[in-house]
């Protein structure tokens, strides 16, 4: 180590895990679909900008407990915060309807494996993008139109496509149009529930793309659920490893993947066809 | 209506008195009486068919309504001696609230002389003895299917509006328990997702009858399957509104001098179907809501759909003497509350 000639004028940094508050703090999370336990006592904490994977197989919980993060269902214990203006303090899992509307509407966005989940498929891909502007009041045409187009031009959505049917629209482009209407409000948080699993290598490759580009420009937290070790890799900084609902590993991406401690993570990253 | 609250206190005279005399001393009641010499007389049908106590629920119902705009208040619809889906939820109010002294007038897609209008109207005259009309100046309840009448009404006057799907969000959450959140919650945005819809598939609203209104700031109403041109009649109107859906068992009303605003953009406004360059072939009417009545040759011909408005100018035409009220649209289309219709 180099001598540090006087050390009074050295300021380090102090890490980044001590000097930023947490966007996402999640406690406890325990979740029973009647005598299944898919999500037992599950912690989360997420940093503004980071992207947390979370693998494991099928059954692990993890889908589960991004449905409890997107506030879709309520937990049977737990305790969930989002360090976001006027929510700071709240238990999320202890709002009433009307706020966690305005939140699921303005904070959070999501994109399903299955597309129609997310999106009406009977309505046009631009309606479906204009709908969460819609949902948090804006009500000119113009506007609407201007944005949806510029949204799905960000996912890399053909545009002369905007106005079919989301049911006439490629897989891929299904989930452009997803992701479009889940960043329309530019929201803090983006959940990504097997994103490329229903797609094949290539346009999966070219969404994991668009993925990474648009998180290089918007700095928005996401949390990706995959089974697909690959996805992982390419996105996520951090990884967590359930298995039966729990956490069994956690630690950056490399870390976990390259070096993998519990046996069960072993089995995983080497189980490649 | 005023002869409704004096059969009403007749009523309630005639129960306090029953109560007056000491009927629950059995002792005065000889045994040898028959019972039905206690009994009220036999009459085959009580006034205006239905039964006290199911004409003082609807009228509790059709107060709170009135007290809520726009709201839909459940009530017990009874079983008619017609098919639900033939205005029997119209029927139930309109007997509720006649009276003796009432004119009613009955009409079915503007029409007096449907067989609809003339079932409906032929059953309230002789069930409550009450004159009937195809004047709307003259009436005191309008019973109606799909239209109002070009006439204004005027304070006193009640509409009431025979309604089949009274749930304006319906087609976009067919749960109803839902949209009752969704009406506590005033959440109405996916309404004006529907209207992007059209605008992006067909460049205007295609929305041709029920088009959806917020009634008072506050409840997102359906107003029957009214065509646009009759939807603005509702804003501040002088008469009151009642609109009843007998087979989903809800009523709701538009009160007197009330706002009834259509659903629109900020930048693309709510139109009325457009009549211009139609003309009645009969009387010779413009800018009114006209029947279009299509010819062998692939043209078309238009009539008036309102026929009471279109008697009086055939009278008129033919030198009789007949008194025609103001229209809520002047010669020219233009609406009567100027500014209300943006173009």
């Amino acid at each position: 180590m180099p001598a540090i000639s006087n050390p009074d004028q050295l300021v380090l940094d102090e890490p980044q895990l001590i000097s930023r508050q947490p966007l996402l703090l999640a406690r406890g999370m325990v979740k029973h679909y009647g005598a299944v336990t898919a999500v037992a006592g599950v912690d989360v904490t997420v940093y503004p900008g980071e992207v947390l994977g979370i693998v494991g197989e099928s059954g692990s919980g993890k889908s589960s407990l991004l449905r409890l993060l997107n506030l879709e269902e309520e937990p049977d214990e737990g305790e969930y915060y989002l360090n976001i203006p006027g929510y700071a303090s709240a238990n999320l899992l202890k709002v009433d309807r009307f706020h966690r509307r305005e939140l699921r509407i303005n904070h959070i966005g999501i994109v399903y494996q299955y597309p129609h989940l997310g999106l009406r498929m009977r309505y046009t891909s631009s309606g479906n993008v204009a709908e969460r502007l819609i949902m948090a009041g804006e009500r000119t045409f113009s506007v609407m139109r201007q944005a949806a187009s510029e949204l799905l031009s960000a996912s890399e959505f053909p545009l002369e496509r905007m106005d079919d049917l989301p049911c006439h629209l490629s897989g891929g482009m299904q989930q452009r149009v997803q992701l479009a209407k889940a960043m329309a409000l530019k929201p803090q948080l983006l959940l990504l529930d097997e994103p490329t699993s229903g797609l094949d290598v290539s346009v999966q490759a070219l969404v994991l793309d668009t993925l990474k580009r648009l998180q290089r420009l918007t700095h928005v937290t996401i949390i990706i659920v995959s089974h697909d070790l690959g996805v992982i890799r390419t996105l996520a900084d951090r990884v967590m490893v359930m298995r039966r609902g729990h956490v069994i590993e956690t630690g950056l991406s490399d870390q976990v993947l390259e070096d993998p401690q519990e046996a069960y993570t072993q089995q995983l990253v080497h189980a490649k066809l | 209506m005023d002869n409704t609250k004096e059969t009403m206190s007749n009523i309630e005279k005639t129960l306090s008195d029953a109560e007056e005399t000491p009927s629950d001393d059995l002792s005065i009641v000889n045994p040898k009486t028959p019972l039905s010499a206690l009994a009220h007389p036999h009459k085959d049908y009580s006034y205006a068919f239905l039964d006290e106590f199911a004409k003082r629920e609807i009228r509790r119902r059709i107060l709170k309504a009135i007290a809520i705009p726009g709201y839909q208040v459940p009530y017990a619809s009874r079983e008619m001696p017609m098919a639900r889906g033939w205005g029997t939820g119209g029927l139930q109010v309109t007997l509720s609230l006649v009276g003796p002294g009432d004119i009613v007038k009955v009409i079915d897609q503007g029409d007096d002389d449907s067989v609809n209008a003339a079932n409906l109207r032929r059953f309230i005259a002789r069930m409550a003895g009450v004159k009937t009309t195809a004047n709307p100046l003259e009436a005191t309840l309008i019973q109606s299917r799909h239209r109002i009448p070009e006439e204004r009404l005027r304070e006193g006057q009640a509409l009431i509006l025979q309604v089949p799907v009274p749930e304006p969000l319906r087609h976009i959450e067919p749960s109803m328990a839902k949209t009752r959140e969704m009406h506590a919650d005033a959440d109405y945005a996916l309404m004006w997702l529907v209207l992007y819809e059209q605008l992006v598939r067909y460049g205007e609203f295609v929305t041709g009858a029920s088009y959806p209104v917020i009634v008072n700031e506050r409840y997102l109403m359906s107003p029957s399957p009214i065509p646009r041109w009759d939807t603005p009649m509702l804003h501040q109107a002088a008469h009151l509104t009642i609109l009843s859906a007998g087979r989903e068992k809800r009523l709701y009303a538009v009160p007197p001098y009330t706002d009834v605003h259509p659903l629109e953009f900020d930048d693309v406004y709510f139109q009325v179907e457009s009549q211009a360059d139609r003309v009645c072939r009969l009387t010779g009417a413009r800018q009114k809501f006209m029947n279009e009545i299509p010819q062998p040759d692939g043209g078309s011909l238009f009539s008036l759909s309102d026929t009471g408005y279109a008697g009086k100018l055939l009278k008129r035409l033919q030198d009789q003497d007949v008194v025609i009220g103001e229209t809520y649209y002047d010669e020219n289309g233009g609406f009567y509350h100027a500014g209300y219709l943006k173009s």
